[in-house]
């Protein structure tokens, strides 16, 4: 708890965490103020934010993870646990990439979408910032180098949020002669990105934006069973990355 | 008080510590010595947990250290090159590590004084020269009064004024019945306080003597000299 401290106070100093909450913050205000149909403006600012959040978390976590490398180094040869450095990096991280995307984004869609719609935002918004978060967590504990660290979170991030969608579609047009629908569903809850736009789109009801994964989704579970399932995977989605780099961390040489 | 017991590490293909045995008992003053790259700061790292061996096992005050954290509090480091968190101010940093150790009373200060650190609180790590980083270190290293202190090259980038107020400092310490573990280059710093040498070569433990008997084997009347004379037989 006393590292968490001196973590927070350190990220909270940082100006790239101010600049993206101000940024998310122009997008949801000017979007809203431009589109006369709230749902509308829901619409354009969930594809800002499907791309853009996970791509500052990992970023913006990766590179500090690698910075923090003198500060666990100093703390690892005091009676500090290991995993109590790491737990404490990914709180602070998390919480204040959380704390900037309610405060950008947050609440404007408080003020303009109606009541439950606001609520799975908020909630979808801040898991994908956690699990991207945890994401970097995973690739920087896998290689030493920075370069490579970052290069792998970019790799990742362009995976989940762009490539993955249509491999599933590619998938899908080779295979459409057999019955393959259960699949996609398990395919889909392999990217945290694709499952929140799931996620918020099944809510919303607007099947024409759904994509291909979305409209099986909802065909194999309802809404309501779709929304506490893919909810569920997507908490799996924070913890498991986290969970390996922490086994990693506790047994790195530094 | 600490014993080694048969540690062996590799980093890929180089073998850096090869089944290591030794024993460490408090007022020693112990002059950890080899060539470059033998291994002597790989086997602190292991002392102080920040690498984990391979093999073996080490015991402090008779208790494992493997999963253990709190044996810490009894160890002061001062380590080669100090890395510290760019941004953060030396004022910071040492209220950072008070903190951590949950120790506000009765801690040593005379190195705070004497290199008159006090005035400079403000300064953030990034903008000090090598030897006040030195000299941050080693008021870490003190000031909680721990019974063992691991010292990584201390006097390498000090000026001589603060060199030698180290060196005071290491003389109190162990005249106070600390076991102190020293590696440095420079023998002659060494010679009027070191009790014991161990000597390593490339991931292996040469020897462990009190300097009388290593006097008697190289037949050399100084450290310095002994430890030449052992370098150059080894080398053969």
């Amino acid at each position: 708890m006393k590292v968490l401290k001196y973590v927070v106070i350190d990220i909270l100093k940082n100006k790239i965490v101010i600049a993206y909450a101000l940024m998310l913050a122009l997008f949801s205000w000017s979007t809203f103020g431009l589109e006369d149909n709230a749902s509308k403006g829901i619409l354009t600012i969930l594809n800002i934010i499907l791309l853009t959040v996970p791509l500052v978390s990992v970023l913006f976590a990766t590179i500090y993870i690698y910075n923090s490398n003198e500060f666990i180094e100093l703390l690892v040869s005091h009676p500090v646990k290991r995993s109590m450095i790491w737990k404490a990096l990914f709180t602070g991280l998390s919480s204040s990439l959380v704390l900037a995307y309610l405060l950008g984004a947050g609440i404007p869609v408080l003020i303009f979408a109606d009541a439950s719609t606001a609520a799975i935002m908020v909630v979808t918004g801040s898991l994908l910032s956690v699990i991207f978060v945890a994401i970097a967590f995973l690739s920087s504990i896998l290689t030493r180098d920075k370069a490579k660290g970052i290069g792998v979170s970019i790799m990742l991030w362009l995976y989940f949020s762009l490539l993955f969608d249509g491999i599933v579609l590619f998938l899908f047009f080779q295979f459409s002669d057999y019955p393959i629908e259960k699949a996609v569903v398990i395919l889909s809850a392999l990217s945290p990105v694709d499952l929140s736009r799931i996620l918020i789109l099944l809510h919303l009801d607007v099947s024409a934006m759904m994509g291909y994964t979305g409209a099986v989704f909802k065909n194999s579970f309802g809404a309501d069973g779709g929304l506490l399932v893919s909810l569920g995977v997507l908490v799996l989605w924070a913890m498991i990355p986290f969970a390996i780099s922490l086994r990693k961390f506790r047994r790195k040489d530094l | 008080m600490i014993e080694i017991k048969g540690i062996s590490k590799r980093f890929g293909k180089l073998q850096v510590l090869n089944n290591i045995h030794l024993q460490l008992k408090q007022g020693e003053c112990i002059a950890l010595v080899g060539p470059n790259g033998c291994g002597k700061t790989t086997l602190i790292k292991a002392i102080l947990g920040m690498v984990l061996p391979d093999k073996g096992d080490i015991l402090f005050d008779g208790k494992t250290i493997r999963n253990d954290n709190k044996y810490r509090e009894h160890i002061g480091y001062m380590p080669q090159i100090g890395r510290y968190p760019e941004n953060m101010s030396i004022g910071q940093i040492i209220e950072m590590i008070k903190g951590i150790r949950d120790k506000r009373d009765g801690l040593d200060t005379e190195l705070y004084d004497r290199y008159a650190i006090g005035d400079m609180l403000q300064k953030k790590m990034r903008t000090l020269s090598g030897g006040t980083t030195q000299k941050v270190s080693a008021i870490l290293a003190f000031m909680f009064r721990p019974k063992v202190l691991i010292l990584d090259e201390p006097t390498a980038g000090l000026d001589p004024i603060a060199s030698d107020i180290l060196k005071e400092k290491i003389s109190d310490a162990k005249k106070r019945g600390c076991l102190v573990l020293i590696t440095s280059h420079l023998l002659s710093e060494l010679e009027d306080m070191v009790s014991q040498i161990i000597f390593m070569q490339e991931g292996n433990l040469v020897m462990h003597n009190s300097i009388g008997e290593l006097k008697k084997i190289t037949g050399k009347e100084t450290l310095a000299k002994s430890v030449i004379e052992i370098l150059k037989t080894s080398a053969k």
